[in-house]
C-alpha cells in the first residue's frame, strides 16, 4: 500500500524517531494516521503496518481491538462524537446526545446509509470547562446547545441527506 | 492579534505557567523568547545536574498528573550515570474526567513545556523525549509538531541547543483512545506499540521504563512549571503555595458554576473561594451539593466538607485527593445515583481487563447502578455497592480499580439519601441483570 506523500513523509520521520530495533513503537500512531486516509483499519492496512514496523500482523491486529479510536469498519465522513461524561452530563450532554440521535437518526456507533455521518457517545475528551462538548472528526465544539448542534450538522450536510 | 482564550481570566489568579496565555502569537518561539523564554535553560546549563534536581525538590512541585508525587524526588530516582540511554516521556494523555488544562499549556505556550523538558534532560542526562498525546487531541499533535519544527529550525532542539553543546530530540507520539494509557506503565506499553496494559512495579520506570531503559515520566503541567522554578528559584515557587505543596496549578472548574474555566491558582487556595469568586458561584443561587475535587477518580466531597484549602495534604487528610486539578461542582438538584452511574460507566468502559477485580468489579458495579437508576434498586444494593468497591481497592496492578472504587464508596456513603429516595419512591420490580 502507498499513502499520500504527506503521510509517507510522516511515516518516514516516525520510523527513525524510536530507538534502533523498536519500530514496533510506530504501530499505534501509524494505524491512526493511516486510518484517516484509508477510512478504516482494513486487513490490508494491518499487513502493511506490520510490514513497515517489522512485527507479525497479529501483533498489529491485537492492538486494534484495544484502542477506541481504531475501527475496522468505515465511519461517516463526519464522525460526530458527543461527550456525556460527568462535566458534560451536568451541563446537558445527555440531552444533547439524545438530540443528536434524533437529528441524525442514528444510535451509538451507527453510520448513515449515505456514509455522511456517524455518531458516537464518547467518554471525556478534555473539554470539561466548556461543556457540553462535541468533537466532529478532530474539531472541538464547546458549549454546544441543541440549536447550535443543528446548525453544525446542517452546515456539513451539503449532500442533501434528509435530516430527521 | 491577541489570542482568544477559552474563558476570561480571573483577577484572583496567580499566573505563572499561564502568564503568556493571551499574548499575541503566544505559541511562537519568538514570543516565548521575548517573554523570559529559555533564560531558565541557559541558567540550568551552568548548574550541576544535582543542583537542578535540588532546585526542583526545593520548589515542592508535586506531579500534576494526579498522583501528586514530589517531582524532584522522582527525578532523583533516575540513574543518570547508567550506561543505557535515558528517555523522557511527557504524559499528554489528558483523559481524567473533569480535566482540560494540558490542552491549554500546549496550545498557548508549547515552548515553555519544551524548555522544561530540556532542563529535565540536563538533570538526568537524557537526549531524547517522547510527547505522548491522546489521539483525540489531533489538533494539538499537529500544533506541537509545528512548535517542535520551529524549535529545531531556530536551534532550540536538535544538536548544540542555543549554542550550549547540549543535544536533544523531541518527538510527538499519538495515542488512539484509551484512558488507561494515562497510567504511566500502560503508557509505556502503548508507546512501545502494544495494548496499554499496566506493568508490575518495581521496577519503576525510572529504572526500567521505555524500551527497558531509565525513563522520566511527568505530566505536561509538571514540565511546564520547571522553567519558572529554575529561572526564579525553587524557593520562590514553593512560597506561592503552602508547605510541601509548592507553586500554582491550573484548576479546571466545570459543572454547575457561572464561569466555568481553567484558572491558575496557588496551592492552598480556598475551595469555596474558587467556586464562589473565581468561578462566579452557582447559577440561580442554588445550593452546593457536592464537589469532585480533582478528577472523577477522587472521592467526592459534601458541601459541608468544602471549606478547605486546596492542597494535596488537606485533601488527603479528609480522605480525598487533589488529583489532576479537575474540579466538578454539583448543585442541589444533582441526582447522585446518576452521577455514580455515569462515573462507573466510564470506568467499566475504560478498564483494560488485565486485572480481574477491576474488570469484573467495574462491570458489576455498572450493572447494579444501572438497575438502580432504571428503578429496580433493592435495599441491599447500597451496601453491596460499597462492599464490592472496597473489595477492588489495592487489588490491581494500576490505580484504575481504585479510581473506580473510591468515588463510588464516597457517593454511597455520603449521599445515601439519594439512594433511599429512589427506593421509597419506586415500586421494586423484579429485574434480571444482563
Amino acid at each position: 500500500m502507498t499513502f499520500s506523500p504527506q503521510l509517507e513523509a510522516r511515516f518516514a520521520k516516525m520510523l527513525i524517531a524510536y530507538p534502533e530495533g523498536c519500530k514496533r513503537s510506530a504501530v499505534v500512531p501509524m494505524l491512526i494516521y493511516a486510518q484517516d486516509e484509508v477510512g478504516a483499519v482494513t486487513p490490508e492496512l494491518i499487513d502493511e503496518v506490520a510490514r513497515r514496523c517489522e512485527v507479525a500482523p497479529l501483533q498489529v491486529d491485537e492492538v486494534v481491538g484495544y484502542y477506541s479510536m481504531l475501527h475496522r469498519q468505515p465511519q461517516g465522513k463526519y464522525h460526530v462524537q458527543v461527550c456525556t461524561n460527568i462535566s458534560c452530563m451536568l451541563m446537558g450532554g445527555t440531552e444533547l446526545y439524545e438530540h443528536a440521535r434524533k437529528k441524525l437518526g442514528l444510535g451509538h456507533k451507527e453510520t448513515t446509509a449515505d456514509g455522511q455521518f456517524s455518531l458516537e457517545e464518547v467518554e471525556c475528551m478534555g473539554a470539561c470547562s466548556w461543556a457540553p462538548a462535541v468533537e466532529i472528526n478532530y474539531d472541538f465544539h464547546h458549549h454546544v446547545t441543541p440549536e447550535q448542534f443543528d446548525q453544525l450538522i446542517d452546515g456539513l450536510n451539503k449532500n442533501g441527506m434528509k435530516a430527521h | 492579534m491577541a489570542v482568544k482564550l477559552y474563558n476570561e481570566p480571573s483577577p484572583l489568579e496567580t499566573r505563572v505557567l499561564s502568564k503568556r496565555f493571551g499574548l499575541p502569537n503566544s505559541a511562537s518561539l519568538d514570543t516565548y523568547l521575548a517573554n523570559d523564554g529559555f533564560k531558565a535553560f541557559r541558567k540550568a546549563r551552568e548548574m550541576k545536574p544535582e543542583q537542578i534536581v535540588e532546585e526542583v525538590k526545593t520548589s515542592a512541585l508535586r506531579g500534576r498528573g494526579g498522583a501528586g508525587f514530589p517531582t524532584g524526588l522522582k527525578w532523583s530516582f533516575v540513574p543518570r550515570t547508567s550506561p543505557k540511554p535515558k528517555y523522557i516521556v511527557i504524559n499528554a494523555d489528558e483523559s481524567e474526567p473533569g480535566t482540560c488544562k494540558d490542552r491549554l499549556l500546549m496550545e498557548y505556550d508549547p515552548h515553555q513545556m519544551i524548555e522544561g523538558i530540556l532542563i529535565a534532560g540536563l538533570a538526568i542526562d537524557s537526549h531524547k523525549g517522547y510527547l505522548y498525546i491522546r489521539g483525540e487531541y489531533r489538533y494539538l499533535i499537529d500544533h506541537m509538531d509545528r512548535a517542535i519544527a520551529e524549535a529545531y529550525s531556530k536551534g532550540y532542539l536538535g544538536k548544540n541547543i542555543a549554542g550550549t553543546g547540549f543535544d536533544f530530540d523531541l518527538y510527538t507520539h499519538s495515542g488512539a483512545g484509551a484512558y488507561e494509557c494515562g497510567e504511566e506503565t500502560a503508557l509505556l506499553d502503548s508507546l512501545e506499540g502494544k495494548r496499554g496494559i499496566p506493568r508490575m512495579k518495581p521496577p519503576f520506570p525510572a529504572v526500567a521504563g521505555a524500551w527497558a531503559s531509565p525513563t522520566l515520566l511527568n505530566n505536561v503541567e509538571t514540565f511546564s512549571a520547571i522553567p519558572a522554578i529554575i529561572r526564579d528559584g525553587g524557593a520562590a515557587f514553593a512560597a506561592l503555595g503552602t508547605p510541601k505543596n509548592g507553586g500554582t496549578r491550573l484548576v479546571c472548574i466545570s459543572g454547575h458554576v457561572n464561569k466555568p474555566g481553567v484558572y491558575e491558582l496557588p496551592l492552598g487556595f480556598p475551595m469555596l473561594k474558587a467556586i464562589y469568586e473565581v468561578a462566579g458561584g452557582i447559577p440561580g443561587g442554588k445550593k452546593l451539593k457536592a464537589v469532585v475535587p480533582g478528577g472523577s477518580s477522587c472521592p467526592l466531597l459534601k458541601a459541608d466538607e468544602c471549606d478547605i484549602p486546596m492542597d494535596y495534604d488537606t485533601l488527603a487528610k479528609i480522605g480525598s485527593m487533589l488529583g489532576s486539578g479537575g474540579m466538578v461542582v454539583m448543585d442541589e438538584t444533582t441526582d447522585m445515583v446518576k452521577v455514580a452511574l455515569r462515573i462507573m460507566r466510564f470506568y467499566a468502559h475504560e478498564s483494560c481487563g488485565w486485572c480481574i477485580p477491576c474488570r469484573e468489579g467495574t462491570t458489576w458495579l455498572r450493572k447494579i447502578l444501572q438497575r438502580f437508576d432504571d428503578g429496580g434498586g433493592r435495599q441491599e444494593d447500597v451496601s453491596l455497592l460499597g462492599e464490592l468497591s472496597k473489595n477492588m481497592l489495592g487489588r490491581t496492578f494500576c490505580a484504575l480499580g481504585d479510581a473506580a472504587a473510591m468515588p463510588t464508596i464516597s457517593i454511597v456513603d455520603k449521599f445515601a439519601a439519594d439512594f433511599e429516595k429512589r427506593l421509597s419512591a419506586e415500586a421494586v420490580p423484579q429485574t434480571v441483570m444482563v
